[in-house]
C-alpha cells in the first residue's frame, strides 16, 4: 500500500477525482485560506536559523524553503455538488551541500528556530551519509543574493475571496446549461491553488512570493441510446496563472470561428452550451478516412503537442539520464545540440522557454533555489540552440548561470529540473485562421486537447483532440470524428509550414505534469497561434467491441 | 509513533467519538513509515523516509457532511478537530447522493503485514541500490532504479459502532538498465507485501539481460501480430479494464459495459471463455485490505465507507457477472453494494513464459508497456508504447530484438482474440499471467530505446 492510499483511505483524498500529493494538507474551513501566514520577519528569522545551523555543520551551501500551500477545489454534477475541499500545507524544507553533496530534510509546521536549525542538522547528516556513495561533487553555477525582495502574481481578484457559494453557483448553472441544451450528463470543476513561498539561502536572498493558479474545467456527455453511442466534450478553457479575474467574461477575450475559443478571460457559461450542442453533433460526425493530411491545429490542441514533443526532451536532467526508470531518457542528446545545426524543426519554428510570462502557470520572479527568471530560446529558425538547466546543470552545458528551472510542489518535496512554460513564438508574417485555412486543400482543423502518449525518448507520438473538422478545397465542411494524428517530433516540427500572427497567440497548459520518483505535481503553461503541419499520418480511431 | 496498535487506535476512535455532537460522525486515522531510494547513471540521486499519522473526521448533519484533519492527538486538539468538522459540516451544501453511515461490520482476516518490510533500514535500501548498481557497473551498463517500501496501520469507526483496523506492508522496486551505446534497454520490476520475497538482484539481472539482448534491434512492419505480454506490459491494459467496471458509468450509457437501447452487459459474454476475473482479499500473493473499498488499493475508487471486502467475481469464463457500486447507487438500484476491490486475479494456466514463446512459430515479445493513455472510452481503445525489451520470435525461439512499436489495442478485444495464458505472477498488487494475444494491433515503429 502507497502513501496515498493511506491518505485516501484517512478521507484526505475524498472526492470523484484522484488529488495529486502536493494537494493533501490539512482540510481546513475556507475562511483559513484568507488568513494571513506567517510575517515575513518571522521567516526570515526561521529561515536564518536554519541557514546558520547548516553552516555550523560544516555545509558549503543551504536554501531554506518555508511554504504554505492552500487549495481549494469545488467539485459537482449535473445538479449536485460531489465535493468543496479546502485545504492547508505549512512546512518547512531545508537542502544543503556537505562533502560536495546534496542533503534534503523537511519538517511539518515548523515554528521555532530549533526546529528549524534541527531540520538543518538532519539534512547535513543526510548529505554526509549520501557522500559516501557520490561520484562527482555537485558543481553549482554562482548566483548572486538579491537581499529581502519580494513578487507577487499580478491577479486582479483572489480566488479565495470569491464566496464558495458563488462558484457552486457558476459551477451549476454552467451544468445547467450544457444539460438544457442537449447533454445527458455533465461534471464540472473549479481548482485554485495558493503557493505562499519564502525562500533563503546562504547566497544572501530572502525572497517571499506569492502564486496563484486557478482552473475551471468541465466534460459533458451526450448519449444516443438507440445506436448505444456516446461522446463527451471538455471544456476549452486553458489553467492559468491568474485570479477569479480569469472568469470575469470580456468579448475581446473571445475568438470567435468555427467554434469561440478563450484567451485571457473565459465564457465557462457559453462555452458549456457550445459543448453540449458539439457533443450531439459528434454522435453523427463522419468516421475519419485514415491518410496523410494537413493539420491546422488551434492552441487549445497545440499547447500539450508542444508541451510532450519539445517540454519534456529538452529537461536537461531526462537527456542525462537522470529519469531513466521512469518518465525516460531523450532523443535530442548533448551531440545533437553541440552540433549547432540540429534541424529540430522547419525555419518557421522558433521555441522559447520563459518563466516570466504574465498569466501562465510557469510565471515566478525567482525560482526554487533563487535565481532570478528569465526567457530564452530552445529552438531558433528550426536549430535546436538550448536545453532547460538548473542551478547543479549549468555547468554541464557550458553556462555560466541557470535557467531557473527549480521547483518543488512542496515544502516536504526536493526541488529538481522542471520544465518553464515553452512556447511556439507567432508568426512573423500577418496570417489570420482563416487565411491559413484557404490555402489547405485536404486537412484537419484540430480544436481542443484530448488522448496523448508519446514514447520515453520523445521520437513517436499520438494526439487525439476535442473537435475535428474536415477541411477541403481551402473550406471548412463538417465536423469528423475517430481521429488521432501520429508522427515523429523531429519529421512533425520539419512539416510545420505557417504559423499565425500574434493576434491568434494564446496560452494553454497542464495544472498536474507529473514527473519524478516519487512523482512531484507542477504547472506549466504553452503558448502559440494556430500553425500548420503538412501531410501528417492520421489514424482511424473506431473499434467495434 | 506512527504505528498503532488496534487498541491505541480504538481509543483514539472512540475518544473523538464521543465529542460529536453531529447526526452521524466517522473517523479515520492512519499512520505509515514510507522509505525510498533512487539512483541513476548509476550512482544514489536521492534517498528519504517520511513519517505519517493523521486523523480525519467527518461530521454529518442531515444530509450535510464536512471533514476535518489533524495531526495532534492531545485531547484539545481532536475536540478542536471534531468541532471544526462539525462547523464545515453545517456550511455544505446538501448531498442529495448522502447514505446513511453503516453499523457494525464484519470483516475478512487478512493477512497483509510482514516484518520484514516493517524493519527496512536506510542501510537495507542502500544495500539494495548497491546489489542493483554493482552488477551493471562490472558489465559496462547504467541502472536506473527506484525502490520505495511502506508500512502502515489503517483504523476507521463511527458513531453507529463500526471499527476496523488494518497493518500493512508493501515494497517496490523497479529497473531500468541501458547498454553504454545507448542502444540496448531493459526493465525488471517487483512488488510484494513482504519484502524478504524480493532480490534486487535478482530482478536487476532479468532488467541487465534484456538491455543486452535488446542492442541492435530491427526494424518490422507495424501491423497485426500474435504477441507476448509478459506480465508487467499485460497488467496496465487489464487494470485501466478493471476500472472501468463502474455500474453507475454503465447504467448511464456511458461505459464498454453499456448496452444498445439502454442498460448493461451484466450477463452477456464479452471475452473469449478462458477468461476468469476475481478478487479475493484474502489471495496470500495479493492480501488486500479488510475493508475500505477500492479507497486502499491500487484500483482507486470505492471510497473509505467501510464496507467488508469479499471475493468476487467479476467475469467467469468471458461473462460479465459483476460491476461496482457506490453505496448511493446500489440502495437505489436495490442491489448490493459491491465495492471496487484493491487488486484482481486473472485464473492463467500453469506454463511458465518459455513455454508460451516454445510454442510461439512467429510472434512478438513484450516485456513493458508505456504512456498509455485512453483514445475512445467506448470501446476501451488504448493507445501505448512497447519499451525496454521487445523481440521477435519464430520458431519457438527469441530471433532477434525488434524496435519499439506504438499499439492501438482494446483489453476487451485483446481477451477474445486470447491463444494462451501462462501461469500468473504478481504484478502491481495484482496476479496476471503472461498472456498471448493474436492480432494485436501495432500501428507506427518508434525509434526509442
Amino acid at each position: 500500500m502507497k502513501r496515498r492510499d493511506f491518505i485516501q483511505l484517512a478521507g484526505l483524498g475524498t472526492g470523484a477525482m484522484m488529488l495529486p500529493a502536493f494537494a493533501m494538507g490539512k482540510n481546513v474551513a475556507p475562511e483559513a485560506l484568507l488568513a494571513p501566514g506567517l510575517d515575513v520577519a518571522v521567516k526570515k528569522r526561521l529561515a536564518d536559523a536554519a541557514l546558520n545551523a547548516a553552516k555550523a555543520k560544516g555545509a558549503t551551501y543551504a536554501d531554506v524553503r518555508i511554504g504554505r500551500y492552500l487549495n481549494q477545489f469545488v467539485v459537482t454534477r449535473e445538479n449536485k455538488v460531489q465535493n468543496i475541499v479546502n485545504t492547508e500545507s505549512y512546512g518547512v524544507g531545508v537542502r544543503v551541500i556537505a562533502n560536495g553533496c546534496w542533503g534534503f530534510a523537511a519538517v511539518v509546521d515548523a515554528k521555532s528556530e530549533a526546529q528549524m536549525a534541527k531540520a538543518a542538522e538532519d539534512a547535513v547528516a543526510i548529505a554526509k551519509a549520501n557522500s559516501k556513495l557520490m561520484k562527482e561533487p555537485v558543481q553549482l553555477a554562482p548566483q548572486k543574493g538579491f537581499g529581502e525582495v519580494s513578487w507577487k502574481a499580478p491577479i486582479k481578484k483572489n480566488a479565495f475571496e470569491v464566496p464558495i457559494q458563488e462558484k457552486v453557483d457558476l459551477l451549476l448553472s454552467v451544468n445547467n446549461a450544457a444539460l438544457t441544451n442537449g447533454a445527458n450528463y455533465v461534471n464540472s470543476v473549479m481548482f485554485q491553488v495558493n503557493e505562499q513561498k519564502y525562500f533563503a539561502s546562504t547566497d544572501g536572498s530572502y525572497i517571499d512570493q506569492d502564486i496563484h493558479r486557478i482552473y475551471p474545467q468541465f466534460n459533458v456527455t451526450a448519449i444516443d441510446a438507440q445506436t448505444g453511442k456516446f461522446q463527451t466534450r471538455n471544456a476549452l478553457s486553458a489553467p492559468v496563472g491568474m485570479g477569479y479575474d480569469y472568469l470575469q467574461v470580456n468579448p475581446s477575450d473571445k475568438v470567435t470561428g468555427i467554434t469561440t475559443r478563450y484567451n485571457k478571460g473565459y465564457d465557462m457559461l457559453e462555452d458549456a452550451i457550445s459543448a453540449a450542442k458539439q457533443a450531439k453533433q459528434k454522435l453523427t460526425a463522419k468516421s475519419v478516412e485514415a491518410g496523410k493530411y494537413d493539420l491546422i491545429l488551434d492552441p487549445s490542441h497545440l499547447w500539450l503537442t508542444i508541451h510532450e514533443s519539445v517540454g519534456h526532451p529538452l529537461e536537461l536532467d531526462r537527456v542525462l539520464g537522470y529519469e531513466a526508470n521512469f518518465a525516460g531518457t531523450s532523443f535530442a542528446t548533448l551531440d545533437k545540440w553541440q552540433s549547432k545545426n540540429f534541424q529540430y524543426g522547419s525555419k518557421e519554428v522558433n521555441l522559447v522557454a520563459d518563466k516570466q510570462q504574465i498569466g501562465s502557470l510557469g510565471a515566478v520572479g525567482w525560482d526554487d533555489e533563487g535565481v532570478n527568471t528569465k526567457k530564452w530560446d530552445l529552438v531558433r529558425d528550426g536549430v535546436l540552440v538550448n536545453y532547460q538547466a538548473t542551478r547543479d546543470q549549468a555547468h554541464i552545458i557550458g553556462e555560466k548561470e541557470s535557467h531557473g528551472c527549480s521547483y518543488a510542489d512542496s515544502w516536504s518535496s526536493v526541488q529538481f529540473q522542471r520544465m518553464p512554460n515553452v512556447s511556439l513564438e507567432a508568426g512573423k508574417k500577418p496570417l489570420s485562421v482563416d487565411e491559413m485555412i484557404k490555402d489547405v486543400k485536404k486537412g484537419i482543423y484540430i480544436i481542443g486537447d484530448g488522448s496523448f502518449s508519446i514514447d520515453q525518448q520523445r521520437y513517436n507520438f499520438q494526439f487525439g483532440g476535442q473537435l475535428f473538422y474536415e477541411v477541403k478545397d481551402g473550406k471548412i465542411v463538417g465536423m469528423l470524428n475517430d481521429v488521432a494524428y501520429q508522427s515523429n517530433t523531429q519529421e512533425f516540427w520539419n512539416s510545420c509550414s505557417q504559423v499565425c500572427d500574434e493576434r491568434d497567440y494564446r496560452l494553454g497548459g497542464s495544472f498536474f505534469d507529473g514527473k519524478g520518483q516519487p512523482s512531484q505535481s507542477s504547472a506549466v503553461s504553452h503558448g502559440s497561434s494556430t500553425t500548420r503541419f503538412n501531410g501528417v499520418n492520421v489514424i482511424n480511431t473506431a473499434r467495434k467491441i | 509513533m506512527a504505528i498503532l496498535t488496534k487498541e491505541e487506535a480504538k481509543k483514539i476512535i472512540d475518544k473523538v467519538l464521543a465529542y460529536s455532537k453531529a447526526d452521524e460522525m466517522s473517523v479515520s486515522l492512519s499512520g505509515s513509515r514510507t522509505g525510498n531510494i533512487r539512483y541513476a547513471r548509476n550512482s544514489v540521486s536521492t534517498s528519504g523516509e517520511t513519517t505519517d499519522l493523521a486523523l480525519a473526521v467527518t461530521a454529518v448533519f442531515g444530509k450535510k457532511s464536512g471533514t476535518s484533519t489533524i495531526n495532534e492527538f492531545d485531547d484539545a486538539s481532536l475536540e478542536k478537530t471534531v468541532r471544526r468538522a462539525e462547523e464545515i459540516a453545517k456550511l455544505a451544501p446538501d448531498n442529495p447522493e448522502y447514505v446513511p453511515m453503516l453499523g457494525p461490520q464484519k470483516y475478512l482476516d487478512i493477512n497483509s503485514y510482514a516484518e520484514s518490510t516493517a524493519k527496512i533500514t536506510p542501510e537495507y535500501r542502500a544495500q539494495a541500490a548497491f546489489d542493483s548498481i554493482d552488477p551493471c557497473v562490472k558489465k559496462n551498463l547504467t541502472a536506473a532504479g527506484y525502490l520505495e517500501d511502506s508500512t502502515g496501520f489503517s483504523a476507521i469507526g463511527n458513531s453507529k459502532g463500526l471499527f476496523g483496523y488494518n497493518k500493512a506492508t508493501s515494497i517496490d522496486f523497479s529497473i531500468t538498465v541501458r547498454t553504454a551505446d545507448g542502444k540496448g534497454s531493459g526493465y525488471a520490476t517487483r512488488d510484494f507485501n513482504d519484502a524478504s520475497k524480493l532480490s534486487a538482484k535478482a530482478t536487476t539481472e532479468i532488467a541487465m539481460q534484456k538491455a543486452l539482448a535488446s542492442s541492435d534491434a530491427k526494424a518490422l512492419e507495424p501491423g497485426k501480430y500474435t504477441v507476448i505480454l509478459e506480465p508487467t506490459a499485460a497488467v496496465d491494459l487489464l487494470q485501466n479494464m478493471m476500472r472501468s467496471f463502474d455500474a453507475r458509468s454503465a447504467e448511464e450509457g456511458r461505459s464498454f459495459l453499456s448496452k444498445k437501447g439502454g442498460g448493461t452487459r451484466l450477463g452477456e459474454k464479452l471475452f473469449d471463455e478462458r477468461v476468469t476475473i476475481y478478487s479475493d482479499p484474502q489471495n496470500a500473493e495479493i492480501p488486500g485490505s479488510p475493508f475500505g473499498g477500492g479507497g486502499g488499493g491500487r484500483m482507486g475508487g470505492g471510497g473509505g465507507d467501510g464496507r467488508p471486502q469479499q471475493k468476487v467475481t467479476w467475469i467467469e469464463k468471458g461473462v460479465v457477472k459483476n460491476m461496482y457500486y457506490s453505496r448511493y447507487w446500489a440502495e437505489k438500484k436495490g442491489v448490493e453494494a459491491i465495492s471496487s476491490p484493491s487488486g484482481f486475479i486473472l485464473a492463467g494456466g500453469t506454463e511458465s513464459l518459455a513455454d508460451l514463446i516454445k510454442g510461439t512459430e512467429k510472434g512478438i515479445l513484450v516485456t513493458r508497456l508505456w504512456y498509455i493513455r485512453a483514445v475512445d472510452p467506448q470501446t476501451l481503445l488504448y493507445t501505448g508504447l512497447t519499451r525496454d525489451g521487445t523481440f521477435y520470435i519464430e520458431n519457438g525461439k527469441i530471433k532477434h530484438p525488434v524496435k519499439n512499436f506504438r499499439f492501438n489495442e482494446s483489453p476487451v478485444i485483446m481477451l477474445n482474440n486470447l491463444e494462451a495464458m501462462g501461469k500468473p505472477m504478481r504484478a502491481g498488487g495484482n496476479l496476471v499471467p503472461p498472456l498471448k494475444i493474436r492480432d494485436f494491433t501495432f500501428t507506427s515503429l518508434s525509434d526509442a530505446v
